[in-house]
C-alpha cells in the first residue's frame, strides 16, 4: 500500500490552530536560528489519514486478532478495561511536576504497586522507574556493581556469569554494564550446568544472571545449589523475570536464593505490547540492595490527622542514579496493577497453573515431528526442535513459521533459545481456551504435513497474508530508511512480474 | 474479574489428554523448599465493576491538567492532543501486537515505524532515525555511548543546561561503560559558555551535548557549540523539542551528528511520567551504530513494496554482549502516536502550533517581567518556556498558583543552586490568552 508521503497533497490540511492574538515580536527567533524549509510532513484531509491507519491496522496481526504463541513474550489477553481505567483523565493528565499534594491517588497507586510485587516476588523493594525489561536488567546490573565497589571489590569482580541460553538482553546489559561475559553451558537436562558453573564462579565473579523457568521452558531444579554456588563465590544472583508467570503464587525468586529480579509487566502482568512497546520492567530487590536503588521512590509518609499521606523520597548516597526520566512508564503500572487487583492472590496462582497446564497440553498435541528440545515436562512453554523435520524435508524452521501465518495464527518465536537447533519457542499462555490450543496444534501439524508434501509451498510463504515472504537481505543490501520523494522505492517492483503473474519463487 | 478461559471441564479433560491426576503434578520440577506453601497475601480478584470503582477512586486523589490549568514544562509538555491520535492508537490491532518478527502479518506496525522515521528525519534534518527509544533521556544517555564507540574516545561533555534528568540518566549509563562525563555552565543568562566549553573540549572527547531549547527554555549558541565539538573531533549530540523545530533550524541544518529529545509533546498525555518517547536520529555515517530497530523499505515475492526490521545484526538478539544497546522492547505505540500527530497536523499545524506557542510565551513573559518584583531570569532568546525569579519564595507563588487552579512555577533550584527561586513556566498553544491573564493576576497577588 501506499505510504503516508504518497497520499500527501500540498495544501491539504486536518488539525490547525488559531494564532494567539498578540503575535511575537519580530526577532523572537535569533536571526540566523529561524527554519527556513518546513519539514516535509504528510499533508491530508483528516478522513484520509483516519483510512491510512485503519488500512494499515488491518495489515497487523494481534492478540485481538487470534493466539499469538510468541515463546518468551507472554502474549495474553491484555483486558481492555485496564485501557479504560489507563485513560481516566485522573491517571492520564497528570504533569509528572505537579505538587505532591494534587496526585496522592498516583503516588499510593505506585506504593500499592510496589507492595503487590514485593509479595509476588518475595523481595523487599522496587524501583518502577526502569521502562522494559533490558532497562531493569541494566538497573540490576549497575546495583550488582555498586554493590561489589563498595565493598572495596570493584575492581576485582569484573565477570557475569551467563546461561549460553539466556535472552540476548542479558549479555548485552552485562557488557553495558560494563562487565566481562562468561557463558555457561547448559546441561543434558536444560538446567545450568552445575559442574562448569562451579569451574567459572570464582572472585572475579561479580553475579549470574538467570531466568528461572529458563528460556527452555523447563524449571531449573537446582537452582538453589546454583544460587549457593554464586554465594559462595561471592558474587550475586540476578532473576530476569521474563519467565514469572507459570511461577505466580507458586514460588518467589525472593525464597529461591535471588538477590535481585526484574519484572516484565508488559508480559507477565498482561500490558498490552503495542507493537513493540512500551513496557515496564521494575526491579526489585533484597533489603541489603536497598541502599543502590535508583530513585526518587513513591513512599507512604507517616499518616496525618488519620489520613494516609504519600510522597516522593529521594534516593540515597549510594543509589546508582536515575535510569529514566521521572518515575517510569506510570500507564503501564496503573495496567498492571489493575489487573493484579482484578486477579487478585488466588487468581494469579490459577493464572500460574492455567499457564502450565496450556503448555502442556499443547505440547502433547503438536505431534512426533516437534520433539521437544529436552525431554522434560515443560512448564509455561516449551522449546521444539525441527532439525530432523529440515534433515528429511529440507524446510527450515522458518519456512513453517511462516507457513503457520498462512494458517491463520501467529507463528511461535522462531531460533531461540541459540542452543537449540531450528528451535521452535511455544507460548500459548493461560487465556487461550482450549479450542484455540487446538487450532493452534493444528497449524503446527498441518505446516509439517505440508513440508513433506508440498515443501516449495513453504518455502515461499506466506501466500495468503497481506504481504508475501519479504526480502530481508534486500533491505540490508539497499537501505531504504525513510521517504525520499523520487528515491524511495516505488510501490511495486519494476523488475517483477507484472501483479497478477503467477509469483516466482522466493 | 477473570482472564482464564478454562473451565473445570476443559481443565479436567486437558489433565486427561495428559494423563495427568491433578495440575501440581506439572510443577513436580518445583523443589518443596523453594514453594511459597502457602496462599499469596494480597485482596480477593475484584469483578469489572468493583475494579473500575477502586481505580477511579485512586484517579480521583488526583487533581491533573484536566482541572488545573497547566503552566508547568521541565520534560514534559502540555500541548493539545487531536482526538485522531488516541482513536489510532487505541485499535487493539497496534495495541496487542508485538516486535514485527514476522514482517508479513506485521505490515502495519512495520509500516507506522518506517513513516515514524521518515518523519523525524525530517523534522531534525537528520538522515536516518531509528524506530524509538525509551525516553528522551536514555536517548540522550544512548547518544554518549554510540559516540564512544564511533570515536574510541571516553570523555563526555555535556551542557548543564541540558536537562537535569537526561544528565542523570547519561550519567549513570556512562558508568557502566566507563566513561567520563564532564559539565559546562551556562554565561549567566541561559546561554552556554562557549570559551568554558572550548576549554573543556579535548582530543580524548567523544561527544558535545547540547540542548536547544535548553531546560531554561532558550535557544542555545546551538551551531556555535558543534564547531567547537568537531574542532576536536568529537560528536555534537543534539536533544531537541520536535514542536520548536517548527521554527527552529534543526540540528542537521546547524552541524549536529545525533539528534535525539523527548517525544512526549508529539500528541502524548502527560500521564505523570510516562510512558513517553524517545526519538534517536544520525547522519548517514553512523546509521550502523544505532540502538534499537530501524525498519526499510523492500519487496515481497510477489513484487510488492513491503517492510521489514532490518540491520539486526546491531542488536542484542544477534550480537549479544557486542550489540550497540540492550534495547529490546522499545515505544512502539508512542511513536505511531507521535506520527499520528504530526500527520494530523502537517507542516502548517505544526508550525501553527510552535508559532502560537511561541507567542503566548513571549506574551506572558513580557507581562510578568512588567509586574513589581519580577523579572526574566535570562536575558536571552527562548521557544516556550522561560525562567522568572520573583520577589517571594518559590513555594509561595506555587501555593498561590494553585488556589488559583493553576499549575506552575517548577523551581530550578532543585537541579540548579544557584538558580534557587527561579521557576520555570511553559505556554504552550494549549492555553488561551485568558489563562495567561490568570497566570499574571495570580502572580500579581503572590507577589504583593
Ligand atoms: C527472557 C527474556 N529476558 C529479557 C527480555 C527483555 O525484556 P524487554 O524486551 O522488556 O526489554 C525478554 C523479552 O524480550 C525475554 O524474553
Amino acid at each position: 500500500m501506499k505510504t503516508i508521503f504518497e497520499k500527501s497533497v500540498p495544501g491539504r490540511r486536518a488539525v490547525w490552530f488559531e494564532p494567539a492574538r498578540e503575535a511575537a515580536p519580530a526577532d523572537a527567533v535569533p536571526e540566523g536560528r529561524r527554519r527556513r524549509t518546513p519539514p516535509r510532513l504528510p499533508e491530508l484531509a483528516e478522513v484520509d489519514i483516519l483510512r491510512h491507519y485503519v488500512a494499515m491496522s488491518q495489515r497487523n496481526y494481534s492478540i485481538a486478532s487470534g493466539p499469538y504463541p510468541l515463546g518468551s513474550c507472554t502474549m495474553k489477553y491484555n483486558p481492555v478495561v485496564n485501557e479504560a481505567v489507563a485513560a481516566l483523565p485522573g491517571f492520564a493528565s497528570l504533569h509528572p511536576r505537579q505538587p505532591a499534594a494534587t496526585v496522592q491517588g498516583a503516588l499510593r497507586l505506585m506504593v500499592e504497586l510496589e507492595a503487590a510485587l514485593c509479595e509476588i516476588t518475595g523481595m523487599d523493594a522496587f524501583t518502577l522507574q526502569p521502562a522494559a525489561g533490558a532497562q531493569g536488567e541494566l538497573t540490576g546490573m549497575l546495583i550488582v556493581r555498586a554493590y561489589h565497589r563498595a565493598r572495596g571489590e570493584g575492581g576485582q569482580r569484573t565477570q557475569v556469569l551467563v546461561p549460553d541460553s539466556a535472552h540476548g538482553t542479558n549479555p548485552a546489559t552485562a557488557a553495558m554494564a560494563g562487565f566481562e561475559v562468561v557463558a555457561v553451558p547448559s546441561d543434558r537436562r536444560g538446567n545450568v550446568d552445575v559442574a562448569a558453573l562451579r569451574a567459572r564462579a570464582s572472585e572475579r565473579t561479580a553475579g549470574l544472571m538467570l531466568t528461572n523457568p529458563n528460556t527452555l521452558g523447563v524449571f531449573d531444579d537446582g537452582i538453589e545449589e546454583i544460587a549457593a554456588i554464586v554465594h559462595e563465590a561471592g558474587g550475586l544472583v540476578y532473576y530476569d523475570g521474563a519467565n514469572l508467570n507459570p511461577i505466580l503464587g507458586v514460588a518467589r525468586p525472593g525464597d529461591m536464593g535471588f538477590d535481585l529480579v526484574h519484572l516484565n509487566l508488559h508480559k507477565t502482568f498482561s500490558t498490552p505490547h503495542g507493537g513493540g512497546g512500551p513496557g515496564a520492567g521494575p526491579v526489585g530487590v533484597k533489603d541489603f540492595l536497598r541502599p543502590y536503588l535508583p530513585g526518587p521512590r513513591p513512599v507512604r509518609l507517616a499518616a496525618r490527622e488519620g489520613q494516609e499521606e504519600y510522597g516522593l523520597e529521594p534516593p540515597s548516597e549510594s543509589s546508582i542514579g536515575r535510569v529514566r526520566s521521572f518515575y517510569g512508564n506510570f500507564l503501564v503500572l496503573v495496567r498492571a496493577y489493575a489487573y493484579i487487583l482484578a486477579q487478585g492472590g488466588e487468581g494469579l496462582r490459577r493464572v500460574a497453573e492455567d499457564a502450565v497446564l496450556a503448555a502442556n497440553y499443547l505440547a502433547h498435541e503438536l505431534g512426533p515431528d516437534y520433539p521437544l528440545a529436552y525431554d522434560r515436562r515443560p512448564m509455561h512453554e516449551f522449546v521444539v526442535s525441527t532439525a530432523a523435520l529440515k534433515r528429511e524435508t529440507g524446510v527450515r524452521a522458518l519456512d513453517l513459521a511462516k507457513g503457520m501465518c498462512d494458517e491463520g495464527v501467529h507463528p511461535p518465536t522462531v531460533y531461540f533459545p541459540l542452543t537449540v537447533e531450528e528451535a521452535m519457542m511455544v507460548e500459548p499462555t493461560e487465556t487461550e481456551a482450549v479450542e484455540n490450543l487446538d487450532r493452534l496444534a493444528a497449524a503446527f501439524r498441518r505446516v509439517a504435513e505440508i513440508a513433506r508434501t508440498d515443501p516449495e509451498r513453504l518455502r515461499t510463504a506466506p501466500h495468503r497474508t497481506p504481504a508475501a515472504r519479504l526480502d530481508e537481505a534486500r533491505a540490508t543490501r539497499h537501505p531504504d530508511l525513510r521517504y525520499r520523494p523520487g528515491l524511495s522505492l516505488p510501490e511495486r517492483d519494476p523488475q517483477a512480474a507484472p501483479a497478477g503473474a503467477a509469483a516466482p519463487p522466493a | 474479574m477473570s482472564y482464564l478461559a478454562h473451565t473445570a471441564d476443559d481443565r479436567r479433560r486437558m489433565l486427561e489428554r495428559l494423563d495427568v491426576a491433578d495440575v501440581s503434578d506439572l510443577f513436580a520440577d518445583v523443589p518443596e523448599s523453594v514453594r511459597l506453601g502457602r496462599p499469596l497475601r494480597l485482596p480477593p480478584g475484584l469483578s469489572e465493576a468493583a475494579l473500575v470503582r477502586r481505580m477511579a477512586s485512586l484517579a480521583e486523589a488526583n487533581r491533573g491538567t484536566d482541572r488545573l490549568v497547566c503552566f508547568l514544562g521541565g520534560g514534559a509538555t502540555d500541548r493539545f492532543i487531536p482526538a485522531l491520535v488516541r482513536e489510532v492508537v487505541g485499535r487493539a490491532e497496534f495495541l496487542t501486537a508485538y516486535t514485527p518478527y514476522q514482517a508479513e502479518i506485521s505490515q502495519g506496525t512495520l509500516q507506522a515505524i518506517w513513516e515514524f522515521q521518515s518523519m523525524m528525519a525530517e523534522l531534525t534534518g537528520m538522515d536516518v532515525a531509528q524506530a524509538s527509544m525509551y525516553d528522551g533521556a536514555s536517548a540522550v544517555a544512548e547518544a554518549a555511548l554510540l559516540a564512544a564507540s564511533a570515536t574510541g574516545r571516553s570523555r563526555v561533555v555535556a551542557l548543564r543546561s541540558v536537562d537535569p534528568q537526561s544528565r542523570a540518566v547519561l550519567r549513570t549509563y556512562a558508568a557502566g561503560r566507563g566513561l567520563e562525563v564532564v559539565e559546562v555552565g551556562d554565561r549567566g543568562d541561559g546561554r552556554a559558555d562557549l570559551d568554558a566549553l572550548a576549554a573543556a573540549v579535548d582530543d580524548a572527547t567523544c561527544a558535545v551535548i547540547v540542548a536547544d531549547p535548553n531546560f531554561f527554555g532558550v535557544i542555545e549558541a546551538a551551531p556555535e557549540v558543534a564547531e567547537v565539538a568537531h574542532r576536536h573531533g568529537a560528536l555534537c549530540v543534539a536533544q531537541v523539542d520536535p514542536v520548536a523545530l517548527a521554527v527552529l533550524t534543526p540540528p542537521g541544518e546547524w552541524g549536529a551528528d545525533v539528534a535525539v529529545g523527548e517525544g512526549q509533546p508529539l500528541g502524548i498525555p502527560l500521564a505523570y511520567g510516562g510512558p513517553y518517547l524517545g526519538f534517536f536520529a544520525v547522519r548517514e555515517a553512523l546509521v550502523r551504530r544505532l540502538p534499537g530497530r530501524l525498519a526499510g523499505a523492500t519487496y515481497d515475492a510477489r513484487g510488492e513494496r513491503g517492510f521489514a526490521l532490518t540491520f539486526q545484526t546491531r542488536e542484542q538478539h544477534i550480537r549479544r554482549e557486542r550489540a550497540t544497546s540492550n534495547i529490546c522492547t522499545n515505544q512502539a505505540l508512542l511513536a505511531l502516536a507521535a506520527s499520528v500527530y504530526l500527520a494530523s497536523l502537517g507542516p502548517q499545524g505544526l508550525r501553527e502550533a510552535a508559532e502560537r506557542s511561541l507567542a503566548l510565551a513571549h506574551a506572558a513573559a513580557r507581562r510578568i517581567a512588567a509586574l513589581p518584583g519580577y523579572r526574566l531570569a535570562n536575558e536571552a532568546p527562548f521557544f516556550d518556556e522561560f525562567a522568572v525569579r520573583a520577589p517571594v519564595p518559590a513555594e509561595r507563588v506555587q501555593a498561590t498558583l494553585l488556589r488559583h487552579g493553576l499549575l506552575g512555577g517548577s523551581d530550578l533550584g532543585e537541579d540548579y543552586p544557584e538558580r534557587r527561586g527561579e521557576l520555570l513556566f511553559a505556554v504552550t498553544e494549549a492555553r488561551t490568552e485568558e489563562e495567561v491573564d490568570r497566570l499574571v493576576a495570580a502572580l500579581e497577588e503572590a507577589g504583593a
